[in-house]
Parts: structure tokens; C-alpha cells; sequence
């Protein structure tokens, strides 16, 4: 029985190499979680939180970075999600048959996975150029490019989730379509509309590339929208790759920081994905 | 007539017919006046917003021409076949770059393809129920780790220990062996080509799988027991069935993973060594599209240094959007298929 | 319960001669093939099957009829020890296939397999050309030579009467034929690997009446080498196809026998109930 004996030592084979790309895969992340809770909790102080970046071979902290990161977040998320929601309500009410809506979706999923570093280009030839300078607005505009595919996708996909019985009852009751999606479809698919403006958010706390050319970076605390502003990951990459220890050691707790961030957004749209009934 | 403008018209005669009396007929009647316009305030929005999002991919495609001309102009297509980077006599090439964003990105493909497909496998077809969730969910977040974290990482931790665990042997086993000793030569930095791919593979390899799992999910099952019940092992329903069943969106995530890989900035920008040049060998430092543009923008002076740079990303954003288009493409036709 | 043992039933094999008009069965050929013991079968903690102990007589045809959710394919996919692919599923008891019982966890289910085939309810082609369709199990167990092999698929196609209609585009790919032709490709499969026991789930459920009767026709003739057991909702289909039919009702087996006797006098009233149509 030699082509069996072949044929069942090949199965283990190949599903042994699948066992073993769970646990490299698995591994790395235990590893890079691991390595960010060592080396970022090693900086971490109340310092971090009530200092400013510090000039180089000094400490300090990541006040206006942080500052800087949560007001950029903010306003980006403040841009994007309304005119998100907005073309995703186009496309899965108004125009749901459309050619537009067709085209659009298209061209939407690839802006979603679209180089980041590109939207940071195309703001800085808008915005700083004639401006004439850097501002936390542009690095706010930038996030907010980048918000938008995320929140229309996933606003789509809620909307379209919610069945149309729902709507034919509305309307039954002679309400206008504005209100059947304002007060029905939104409100049935709200867990969904919250899980992507979190995803959105996860998202760009991470994003670098587009802040390097329009919000640039601040040494100092800034609230002026525009003016250059600070950035967590715009400290990072500055602080990362000079040698000096002690801003080594700020940017892994900046990242630190960061991954945190994310997760714990990650995790909160998870838990609203499950609460929402069976998808 | 369409719809609205009967419902318009019936809706105004009745504010006409009943004005004069008042009634609770007469306000509910402009009431529905009032509602139609409404209505058709919000359509109007959704649909500017609509063609707003769609005249953005245009803008950033213009703005990138637009930026892209003092250099074109100056240099042609040498730009895409030169390999001189030199700020000084503002002599730009883009051939170190092309080459290096597309050698890393092949690197990372090479290794998160497998991985990926393996990890889709064990999730569909080996992993005990109570724990596909969760180790699914973990392998996402490895996808949601934000780029500067594997940067950062990449450079204090993988570049260190690739050099001196990996690349070591790497160059011994490789060093009498005719072609691939040129692959893998020269002292071991840590950091390069080589280290790049690899973190890249780290991010990328959660979306092959994911969209891996996702069509491996889609193979009706009496399928696979059909297999199944003509004598196959696990891995020969996976092989003969499964994967040539979903070739079309296996095709399409890896598509998607490359799109991506082919994009990434901050982690190559950390461990790739930023040098403008092309080495044969795989552990040399190198550059990339992406992290010359990160390393150098803002420090550009003269608007031929920064022209070149818009160009070099509009080079990228074509090939990303060309890639991610096919992608898109290949997904759409299997969501076709099942009726989606 | 009509009490089914693994001893074949004298009394029922006598009825039987006198049943029939023409060709009855001599006592040598009612040797069960499979025998199913005391089998208790679950889906996590819910009993589906309760006790069942039937036999599959060798070179015979077995229907099991009954209503939706009986435990007729349930009862099926043990026999191919299918149901091991899904962890939560698990049978007890005994099915002894030429004195071994499959359920033993030391039976090697691939080996089984390729005994025991199995047709499902839809078609499933394989997405390969007709050719590989049929070679497909072939090759999984021996090397042929390129004549042999085609030699091998063209008794297999012409034993699932569909050679004619395809010997011409056998590159073609299996997914281009139609329903009737799929579920027969799926048979030439079948037969192909040359098992002892081919499990039918339902094989028309799906199809034209045209494409019915052609493989019911290659079902009868599928008996002359293989051992057949065949789940189906159509009593009438049942009662020209099979010799035994064995009724089965909310998991349990209520009645077992051969199938000109279930149909005109059956024994029990749950069994009269279904076949006159009053309930199911």
C-alpha cells in the first residue's frame, strides 16, 4: 500500500506546515505585544502625560504629541464620518441600483487600501502650498481622506443589512424616505455605523505617513489648527531613528500608547459586532 | 410623471384645495409639502456627498499629475530607468526605488501566501470550533497593529536578531552555491531588502488570510464531503477541491495583500537602510518608493527635488491602483457567483 | 419494533418466495452485506438515532423511506463514517461491514471510504474536467497506465449510463453537463473506485423526472456488483427500486422487510399511517 502510506504522510506534512503558520502567526504577535509592554512600560510615568517632548538627551514627556494626535483624530473623525455616512447612505438607499453607486463602490474599496502616503502628498499640494505652511488643519484634512472609504464601506454594508420590510413598513405609515433612513434604517444598523466609525478611528491613530507633509511636527504645545502640530507617530519616527536613549525610550512608550489605543477600539467594535443579532 | 412629481402634485392640490379651510387636513397637507422638500434636500445630499468622495480619487490623481510635471518634463521616461538619485545636481532617478518597493513587496508575498493559506486552512479545516473566533480575531489584530509599531519593532527587534541569528547562516549556506550567492551576500546589517519583505509579509499575511478564510467558507460542504467520501485525505480535499474552488478569490486577496504591501511606509521606511541604490544582494540596504518619500519630502529643497518625489508617488499610486483594481475585480466576480 | 437481528429472518424470507412471482431470492443470497447493531447516534447531547439495528443484504438494493427529519440520511452518513468530520457528531453501537465494525476508532476512514462510496443529493462535480471527475478516485489509490486508466473511466461512465453522452468531451469540464448528467458523473466517480457499497442520499431529489428514470435505471443495474443502500422521500420511487425498505420514524426503525410486503401489507400502523399518505 505504498501510495497510501505516501498519500498519509504527505497529509501530515502539509497540514503540519499549516499548524506551524498558526503558530508563527500567533508568535509574532505575542512577540511584538510582548516587546512594546516591555519597553513601553519601562517610560511609562505620569511625566509622559504632563511633559512636553524634550530637546535631545533630556527627558520629558509626550503631552503635546498626545494632545496633538487627539485633536487631529478628533477633527479627522469629525470630517470624515459625516460625509462617509452620507455617500453610504446615497449608495444603499437612494442610488442603490445605480451606476454611480456601482462605480463608486469600486473606486471606494480601493481608496480604502490605497498608499496612505499618497493622500499625505496630494493635501500638502492643496493645502500647505497655498497656505504657504504646515497646519495641524491640513494633518486633520489627511486623516479625514482616510476616515471617509472606511465609514462609507462599512455604512453601506449596515445599510444594506437592515431588511427592506423594515422600510416598506415606514413608509407604509406615509413617513418621507428622509425620516424611514433617519429614524428606521440608522437606527436598526446603529451597532454596525458605530463599529466602523471605531474601526475608522483605530485606523488613523496609527496613520504617520500623511501627517509628515501637512501637520509636521511641534516641539511644543500647540492647540493652533493653523500651526504645525504635534503627533504621537510623528514622534515616534523622529525619536525612533535618532540615537539618543532617552527619546528611543519616549517612542516605545508612544507606541506603546498607541497599540493600546488601537486594541482596545478594535476590541470595543468586536464586542458590538457580537451584541448585534446574528449577522 | 415620475413618482415624485405625482406625489408633488398631489400633495400641493390638497394644500390648495383645503387652504382656505384651515382644517387639520390643510396642515397636514403643507406639512407633506414640507416633507417632500425635505426628502428631496436629503437625496440631494447624500448624492453630493456621493459624487464628492468619487471627485477626491480624481483629485488626488490630478494634484499628483500636477505636481509630477517639473520633473517630467526635465527627465522623461529616463525617470522610470535611472538609477541616480543625487539632490545636489538634481539628477533623479526612479530605478532604486521602483526596485526595491517591488522586491520587498515580492519577499513579503513569497512568505505571507503561504502562511496566509496555511492559516486559512487550519481555521476552516483543522482548528476546533470553541477556538476559531479567537485565534481568527488575533490574526486580525495583527493586521490592525498600526505600521510605525512594526517599524519600530522591526528595527530594534526583528533587524538585530535576523542579523545575528539569521543572516549568518544565510550566507554561509548560500556562499558556494552558483546563483543565489550573489542573493544572499555581503556583511549582515540587520537591516535591508530582505528584513523589509519580511516585516512586510507580518503585515500583510492577516489579509490573505482573512480573505482566504472567507472564501474557503463559501465551498458547500456536501462538496468537501464528497471528497471526502471517495477516500481523501484532509489535505487532498483542501488541494483538489477547495483552493482550485476558490481560486478566483484566493487570486483576489492575494491581490489585495500585494495592493497593500506594495504601499506600506513606515515599516519599510524603519529596517529597509534607505540607500538609493540597487544591489544584487537580498541583505544590502535599499530604498522604496514609499520611504524615500517619507525620508526625504520634507526635507526637499527646490521644487525639481520635490516634483520628483510627487512623481515618484503617483508612479506608486498607478501601480497600487492598478493592482488593487484587479483585486477588486477578481472579488467582485466571486461575490457574483454566490449570488451576493 | 419488528426486531431485527443480525440472523437473517427465516419467516421473512419464506414470505418473500411467496410474495413474489419471479425470481425469488433463495435463502444464500439474504446475507447482510452491512449490519447495523443497537446504533445510537448524537448530535452533541441530542439522541438522533435510537437503537437501530438493520441489515443490508449483499447485491440488494435498501430503501429507508420516512418523513423529513427521521434520521435517514443521519443513519446513511454512519455507514461511510461521514459524520466524523464534524466534531460534535458521534455514534455508538455497531455497524459490522464483512464481520469489522467501522466504528471502531482504529478503522482507517479513508480505506472505508473508498469501500464504502457515497451519492449526494446534489450533484457535486468536482471542478476538473469530466475525465479527472472519474479519475479522480482512481488515482488516489493506484498508478495506471494511461490505457488502463482510460479503459477504467470508460467502464465506470458506461456503468453510470452517461459514456454516450459524454465520450466525446470528456476535457470538458464536469460543471458543464446538466443536473441528470452531473448526479450521473458523480456515480461513474463512484464506481470508479470499484467499492462494495455504494450510499445513495436521495440521488433524484434534485432532478428532472427524464433523469429520474435513467438512474433508476442504472441503479437496478448497479446491483449486479454493488450492495446498495438508498435513502429517498418517494415512496413510489422506493417500491420499484429496492427489494427491502425499512421505515424509520422520529430516529427510531418502526419496520424493516421486503418492499412488495412494507407497501401492500405492512406490520405496523405508523408504517401504514406514512405509506397512505396521512402524515410525512
Amino acid at each position: 500500500m505504498a501510495i497510501y502510506d505516501t498519500r498519509l504522510r504527505r497529509d501530515k506534512f502539509y497540514l503540519g506546515l499549516c499548524y506551524a503558520s498558526v503558530v508563527f502567526g500567533l508568535g509574532c504577535l505575542a512577540i511584538i505585544l510582548a516587546t512594546l509592554l516591555l519597553e513601553g512600560v519601562r517610560g511609562l510615568s505620569p511625566v509622559v502625560f504632563t511633559q512636553m517632548t524634550p530637546p535631545p538627551g533630556s527627558g520629558g514627556g509626550l503631552l503635546n504629541a498626545i494632545t496633538g494626535s487627539l485633536i487631529m483624530t478628533f477633527l479627522g473623525v469629525a470630517l470624515g464620518t459625516p460625509l462617509g455616512m452620507l455617500a453610504g447612505t446615497y449608495m444603499a438607499e437612494y442610488g442603490r441600483h445605480s451606476k454611480l453607486t456601482i462605480v463608486l463602490r469600486f473606486i471606494n474599496d480601493i481608496l480604502l487600501s490605497a498608499p496612505s502616503i499618497v493622500i499625505g502628498l496630494f493635501v500638502y499640494e492643496v493645502m500647505v502650498v497655498k497656505m504657504g505652511h504646515f497646519s495641524a488643519l491640513a494633518g486633520a484634512v489627511s486623516l479625514a481622506i482616510i476616515v471617509v472609504p472606511v465609514v462609507v464601506r462599512t455604512t453601506e454594508d449596515m445599510l444594506l443589512l437592515v431588511p427592506d420590510t423594515l422600510r416598506e413598513a415606514a413608509s407604509a405609515l406615509g413617513l418621507p424616505r428622509a425620516i424611514v433612513i433617519g429614524m428606521v434604517a440608522y437606527r436598526a444598523a446603529r451597532a454596525g455605523l458605530i463599529t466602523g466609525v471605531l474601526l475608522a478611528i483605530a485606523r488613523i491613530s496609527g496613520e504617520t505617513a500623511p501627517l509628515l507633509f501637512t501637520a509636521l511636527n511641534n516641539q511644543f504645545f500647540s492647540t493652533n489648527l493653523n500651526a504645525p502640530m504635534s503627533s504621537l507617530p510623528a514622534v515616534i519616527f523622529q525619536f525612533a531613528l535618532s540615537p539618543y536613549k532617552e527619546w528611543q525610550q519616549l517612542a516605545w512608550t508612544g507606541a506603546l500608547l498607541i497599540t493600546l489605543a488601537v486594541l482596545v477600539l478594535s476590541v470595543a467594535a468586536r464586542v458590538l459586532q457580537v451584541r448585534r443579532p446574528g449577522k | 410623471m415620475t413618482q415624485g412629481d405625482r406625489e408633488n402634485a398631489v400633495a400641493s392640490n390638497l394644500a390648495i384645495d383645503n387652504a382656505e379651510l384651515g382644517s387639520a387636513e390643510a396642515r397636514l397637507a403643507t406639512a407633506l409639502v414640507g416633507f417632500k422638500l425635505r426628502d428631496n434636500a436629503f437625496h440631494l445630499l447624500t448624492l453630493a456627498a456621493a459624487w464628492t468622495v468619487l471627485i477626491l480619487l480624481g483629485g488626488v490623481i490630478a494634484s499628483l499629475v500636477v505636481g509630477s510635471l517639473p520633473a517630467i518634463r526635465a527627465f522623461g521616461l529616463n525617470f522610470l530607468s535611472t538609477e541616480t538619485w543625487n539632490p545636489v545636481t538634481e539628477k533623479f532617478g526612479a530605478l532604486a526605488p521602483i526596485y526595491g518597493t517591488i522586491v520587498t513587496s515580492l519577499i513579503a508575498m513569497a512568505i505571507a501566501v503561504p502562511v496566509g493559506l496555511g492559516i486559512a486552512i487550519f481555521l476552516t479545516e483543522l482548528c476546533p470550533y470553541a477556538l476559531r473566533r479567537p485565534i481568527g480575531i488575533a490574526i486580525e489584530l495583527l493586521a490592525g497593529i498600526p505600521s510605525i509599531i512594526y517599524g519600530i519593532w522591526g528595527l530594534f527587534v526583528l533587524a538585530p536578531f535576523l542579523q545575528e541569528h539569521v543572516q549568518p547562516g544565510l550566507i554561509s549556506a548560500f556562499a558556494n552555491v552558483p546563483v543565489l550567492s550573489g542573493l544572499f551576500a555581503g556583511p549582515p546589517y540587520g537591516i535591508g531588502v530582505l528584513t523589509a519583505g519580511v516585516i512586510l509579509a507580518i503585515m500583510v499575511l492577516p489579509i490573505v488570510s482573512a480573505i482566504s478564510r472567507d472564501v474557503f467558507e463559501t465551498v458547500p460542504a456536501v462538496l468537501k464531503e464528497a471528497a471526502h467520501g471517495v477516500g481523501c485525505t484532509t489535505w487532498e480535499v483542501v488541494r483538489s477541491v477547495v483552493i482550485p474552488y476558490t481560486r478566483v478569490g484566493l487570486i483576489g486577496g492575494v491581490m489585495l495583500g500585494l495592493g497593500r504591501a506594495l504601499g506600506e511606509t513606515m515599516a519599510v521606511t524603519f529596517v529597509i537602510g534607505n540607500a538609493h541604490k540597487i544591489s544584487p544582494s537580498l541583505l544590502s540596504p535599499g530604498t522604496t518608493i514609499s520611504a524615500t518619500i517619507a525620508n526625504e519630502f520634507t526635507e526637499a529643497v527646490g521644487d525639481l527635488y520635490t516634483s520628483a518625489l510627487i512623481e515618484l508617488g503617483l508612479i506608486l499610486f498607478v501601480i497600487t491602483f492598478f493592482i488593487l483594481a484587479i483585486s477588486r475585480y477578481l472579488l467582485m466576480r466571486l461575490h457574483q457567483r454566490e449570488g451576493r | 419494533m419488528t426486531g431485527m437481528n443480525d440472523v437473517p429472518d427465516l419467516a421473512q424470507g419464506r414470505a418473500a418466495e411467496e410474495a413474489w412471482t419471479a425470481g425469488a431470492p433463495t435463502l444464500s443470497n439474504l446475507k447482510p452485506k452491512i449490519s447495523v447493531r443497537d446504533l445510537n447516534f448524537y448530535y452533541g447531547d441530542s439522541l438522533a438515532l435510537k437503537s437501530i439495528s438493520v441489515p443490508l443484504y449483499a447485491h440488494k438494493v435498501t430503501a429507508f423511506i420516512g418523513p423529513s427529519g427521521c434520521g435517514k440520511s443521519t443513519l446513511l452518513r454512519v455507514l461511510n463514517r461521514m459524520y466524523d468530520l464534524y466534531p460534535n457528531q458521534r455514534a455508538e453501537g455497531e455497524v459490522i461491514l464483512d464481520g469489522v465494525n467501522i466504528l471502531r476508532p482504529e478503522q482507517d476512514l479513508n480505506l472505508l471510504r473508498a469501500r464504502v462510496g457515497m451519492v449526494f443529493q446534489k450533484p457535486t462535480p468536482f471542478p476538473m474536467s469530466i475525465h479527472d471527475n472519474v479519475a479522480f478516485g482512481i488515482k488516489l489509490y493506484q498508478k495506471l497506465p494511461k490505457a488502463e486508466l482510460r479503459d477504467r473511466i470508460e467502464a465506470a461512465l458506461v456503468q453510470a449510463a452517461l459514456w454516450g453522452e459524454v465520450k466525446d468531451k470528456l476535457n470538458a469540464s464536469g460543471l458543464s453537463l446538466s443536473g441528470g448528467q452531473q448526479q450521473r458523473l458523480c456515480i461513474a466517480r463512484t464506481v470508479a473506485l470499484q467499492p462494495e457499497v455504494i450510499l445513495l442520499d436521495e440521488p433524484c431529489s434534485a432532478l428532472d423526472p427524464i433523469s429520474t428514470a435513467k438512474i433508476e435505471e442504472t441503479i437496478d443495474e448497479l446491483t449486479e456488483n454493488y450492495t446498495i443502500a438508498m435513502v429517498t422521500h418517494n415512496m413510489q420511487q422506493a417500491a420499484r427500486v429496492s427489494e427491502h425498505t425499512a421505515f424509520m420514524y422520529l430516529g427510531e426503525l418502526i419496520e424493516f422487510g421486503v418492499t412488495a410486503q412494507i407497501f401492500t401489507s405492512p406490520e405496523k400502523k405508523q408504517t401504514q399511517n406514512y405509506i397512505t399518505g396521512r402524515f410525512g
